[in-house]
């Protein structure tokens, strides 16, 4: 047993590291002579890679048994599928030089309205269909609020954020609505597996992937950087600054969307109360990746690793059996060391 | 050019500045400057832009510190090592852009950073009543000191700003342009102020580009020209324009300008006709043919930027303006872009650059779409055309994937002007301040550049506070003033006095003239 669990760690570290080793070699060709340490310090993301790896440690130490089950990587990760694919839409909208709050409840209002019994009677797709819908329209709401309602983002997206929950509840009659036996193929996405993972990991993995290439090799996520960056800049460079703005909180309900059909599928459930505090956690993984809060800068992996970094320490202190209040202030002060952290490197590299 | 009034007065001055030299990286701001005022008066500082005006007033508030070069007060060596050292010294500086806050009362403004306080609790009704002596002895009891400041119009900020000025019992004030910003009637209000508070043996310095001010208010004058003081203590009632202006221009810089081709334009490209923006444009027509450098010449605030703007779709305006016959509208940038536009605007950082990224992302930010299909970008054909222009543009350091922040003025313009350039087909370049923050080198390369783009056939339109600029640059000159153009000529019927007595409005001048 304990042979075989430092493998299985080991493997996901090895990820990791080897393309943020390549990337560090394109961009350093002739650093030949500098200091190990001093390279080291410029891959990307290698302090949040450091973190998973010692909070790894700290698991393989503590509960050696639990930690490092198959099923345990299994659950992690699908719990950080939800929160994931909604950190990727909220590190767009960060980038972009705003802040979404109302993901989580944007995110339930999508499974309560795919779950009422009208829609659940035109089957799963149309749940789905539905679902990505509700996220996506009340997105645009946002985005046009804050695009040419000219509201702060803060303020429509808490507007939204109160608004969602109370119409979820309304639709609900605050009841949790279960997906119904002729649509279980919705559960199937957190039941079925392929090669060991359930179905919902690698709808995650697609979004993120996607949301990569859309920020990284786009006109759309060239935008994003250059809309949050300097939007005067932007827009005497010819780019429509509000509708672009407008797109990135449509793009945030989408995400919120997607993320619906995959709590349904993991809770079996739509319900109002899906979702509480998901925007903070989502806002906390974007700002420990490394994005800045007042814009165009920014990156999904960065974004995606904080996450798994709170995603495991949930885990770890449930395992240990720890206080889950210990685990909001260990969380609190992961928030602060990162941020310090970000800005002396910040400083170092200007 | 010798110091007429330090062998008159008797005592010594309120303040002397000697042989102030204060040099930024790749220009000496200053290069040698004295200052000499007295208690009670009224001095004003003359200078084109860019003789050093603002860095020297920032030496004396403490805000920047001279290289060498001493300030004397009442005789004594002072050191101005912080604002707030200068301010406890007596030197209150009121900028041109207020610096009050909106959301606070007239009397929490005026105590701002050294309120009446017991223990950190603020004592209102002390505050209020000193500020509403101070006001009294301004002669405006009539504001009240709980008024929320953002309720005032400018000339009652004004008024509040040299409230707190007095409020620090400042001996010198320093006023930069107060008049930019006021009505006609709030202007004679301000002179009664300074007035009376020269009456109190109380210093003004006063910063200003029209002439008449300077006659009405001033009792002495001092013209930097170049970082140098050309005259100290000249009589401000008496010098006659003539001399003035003369002092401010003829330069010891001698720019390069390319010579102009002989041949002559093309169509016309750009057509504006009857374009008015509220309050700072007013009925203007003109047109830019293809090939030719069109020169704005105007002060700032005089409508120049603003009439930019709305070619560029950037303001609202009313009346119409078209590009190859296609209308411009306004707050539509996206299109003029589309028609073939591009700006280089006035202030390069805030409004041009994306600071934080590569040289080459910000070349390639406006024509994204050439080397992308369906929004997926061919990141080879980019690099390949950013390094393309990073070399034919010398960009330096050569190097397409340096972030711009840590670049040079001139070779951040370089990279603004050079986005409009991926791609053929760039029609009309509206250029405001080209040359601002950039060193005498870098200058010569961006006339060129200018010029070559205008001898491949693009209109451009440029703006500058610099006469010679404007002069040197130019086929054809517009002085703007208030707004409205009242000159155009070719840049060879036309000297920099000229065109100077224009834009200050040393005379009165009649209907516009559009020949």
């Amino acid at each position: 047993m304990t042979e075989v669990n430092p493998q299985q760690v080991s493997a996901p570290k090895a990820d990791e590291t080897a393309p943020a080793k390549a990337h560090a070699a394109t961009a350093k060709p002739s650093g030949g002579g500098g200091l190990r340490l001093g390279r080291i310090g410029e891959i990307p993301h290698i302090g949040l890679v450091l973190a998973l790896v010692i909070l790894g440690a700290v698991g393989l130490v503590t509960v050696p048994d639990a930690f490092a089950t198959s099923s345990n990587m299994v659950s992690i990760l699908a719990l950080a599928a939800t929160i994931g694919v909604i950190t990727v839409g909220a590190t767009f909208v960060i980038i972009g030089g705003g802040i979404d709050l109302s993901v989580g409840a944007v995110m339930a209002l999508a499974s309560v309205w795919a779950t009422t019994l009208a829609t659940q009677a035109y089957g799963p797709w149309v749940m789905m269909i539905c679902a990505v819908l509700v996220g996506t329209g009340a997105g645009l709401l946002n985005g046009f609020l804050i695009s040419y309602g000219r509201m702060v983002p803060f303020i429509a997206t808490l507007a939204m954020l109160v608004a969602a929950r109370g119409l979820a509840q309304r639709m609900s009659d605050r009841k949790t609505q279960l997906v119904g036996p002729d649509n279980q193929l919705i559960v199937d996405l957190s039941t079925t597996r392929v090669l060991g993972l359930p179905l919902l990991v690698y709808i995650f993995a697609v979004v993120v992937i996607i949301g990569w290439l859309i920020l990284n090799r786009t006109t759309f996520g060239r935008r994003t950087y250059a809309v949050g960056g300097n939007p005067e800049a932007a827009r005497l460079a010819g780019i429509n600054v509000r509708r672009h703005t407008m797109m990135l909180y449509a793009l945030s309900g989408f995400c919120c969307g997607i993320a619906a059909i995959l709590i349904m599928a993991r809770t079996t459930t739509g319900s109002s109360t899906h979702g509480d505090l998901y925007e903070l956690d989502a806002i906390a993984a974007v700002i420990i990746g490394g994005t800045l809060l007042t814009g165009g800068r920014g990156t999904i992996v960065g974004a995606i690793l904080g996450l798994l970094i709170f995603t495991v320490i949930t885990n770890l202190f449930i395992l240990n059996g720890l206080n889950t209040s210990d685990q909001l202030i260990a969380k609190g002060l992961i928030i602060v060391a990162a941020v310090l952290l970000q800005r002396r490197s910040l400083n170092a590299s200007t | 050019m010798e110091d007429i009034s330090r062998e008159q007065s008797e005592t010594p001055s309120l303040l002397a500045m000697r042989d102030i030299v204060k040099q930024f990286p790749g220009v000496r701001a200053l290069d040698g400057v004295d200052l000499d005022v007295r208690a009670g008066e009224v001095h004003c500082l003359l200078g084109q832009n860019g003789a050093g005006k603002s860095t020297l007033i920032k030496v004396l508030a403490g805000a920047h510190q001279p290289d060498s070069g001493e300030v004397l007060m009442n005789g004594e060596p002072v050191k101005l090592t912080t604002p707030t050292a200068a301010m406890k010294l007596g030197v209150a500086t009121i900028y041109q852009e207020l610096d009050l806050v909106d959301g606070l009362s007239v009397a929490e403004n005026v105590f701002l950073g050294h309120e009446h306080a017991t223990m950190g609790f603020t004592r209102r009704g002390a505050t209020n009543a000193a500020t509403r002596k101070i006001l009294e002895r301004l002669g405006h009891g009539e504001i009240r000191p709980t008024t929320e400041v953002g309720r005032l119009s400018p000339a009652g900020k004004q008024v509040v700003s040299m409230a707190r000025a007095l409020s620090h019992d400042a001996r010198i004030i320093v006023m930069d342009e107060p008049s930019a910003a006021l009505a006609h009637d709030e202007v004679s209000n301000l002179f009664r102020i300074i007035r009376e508070v020269t009456a109190q043996g109380v210093a003004v310095i006063y910063i200003s580009h029209r002439l008449e001010e300077i006659r009405e208010i001033g009792d002495r004058v001092t013209v930097l020209k170049d970082g140098r003081t050309v005259a100290v203590g000249l009589p401000a009632k008496d010098t006659p324009t003539n001399k003035v202006v003369s002092l401010m221009t003829g330069r010891n810089v001698e720019y390069v300008f390319p010579p102009r081709p002989d041949g002559g334009f093309g169509d016309e490209i750009l057509t504006i006709e009857n374009c008015s923006v509220a309050g700072m444009v007013r009925d203007v027509s003109f047109s830019v043919r293809a090939g030719e450098i069109v020169g704005l010449a105007g002060l700032v605030g005089s409508g120049r930027s603003e009439i930019i703007e709305a070619v560029y779709g950037a303001r609202k305006f009313s009346g119409k303006i078209t590009l190859n016959g296609k209308a411009v509208k306004p707050g539509n940038t996206t299109r003029t872009v589309g028609l073939g536009m591009g700006l280089a605007p006035e202030e390069r950082k805030a409004q041009g650059l994306l600071l934080g990224q590569s040289v080459a992302r910000n070349i390639t930010l406006a024509s994204m779409e050439r080397y992308s299909t369906f929004g997926w970008i061919n990141r080879k054909k980019e690099a390949e055309e950013a390094a393309h222009l990073v070399k034919a543009l010398d960009i330096r350091p050569p190097d397409p994937n340096r972030i711009i922040k840590t670049l040079s003025g001139g070779n951040q313009q370089k990279a603004v002007i050079g986005r409009w350039l991926v791609g053929e087909g760039r029609k009309l370049l509206l250029l405001d301040e080209p040359t601002r923050g950039v060193d005498v080198g870098a200058r010569a390369e961006i006339y060129a550049l200018i010029r070559k783009l205008a001898d491949e056939g693009v209109g451009v339109l440029l703006v500058s506070s610099e006469v010679p600029e404007v002069l040197g640059l130019s086929d054809r000159v517009l002085v703007i003033r208030e707004g409205r153009i009242v000159r155009e000529a070719g840049a060879g019927e036309l000297d920099e006095h000229t065109v100077l007595d224009l834009v200050m409005d040393a005379h009165p001048v009649s209907a516009p003239s559009h020949d």
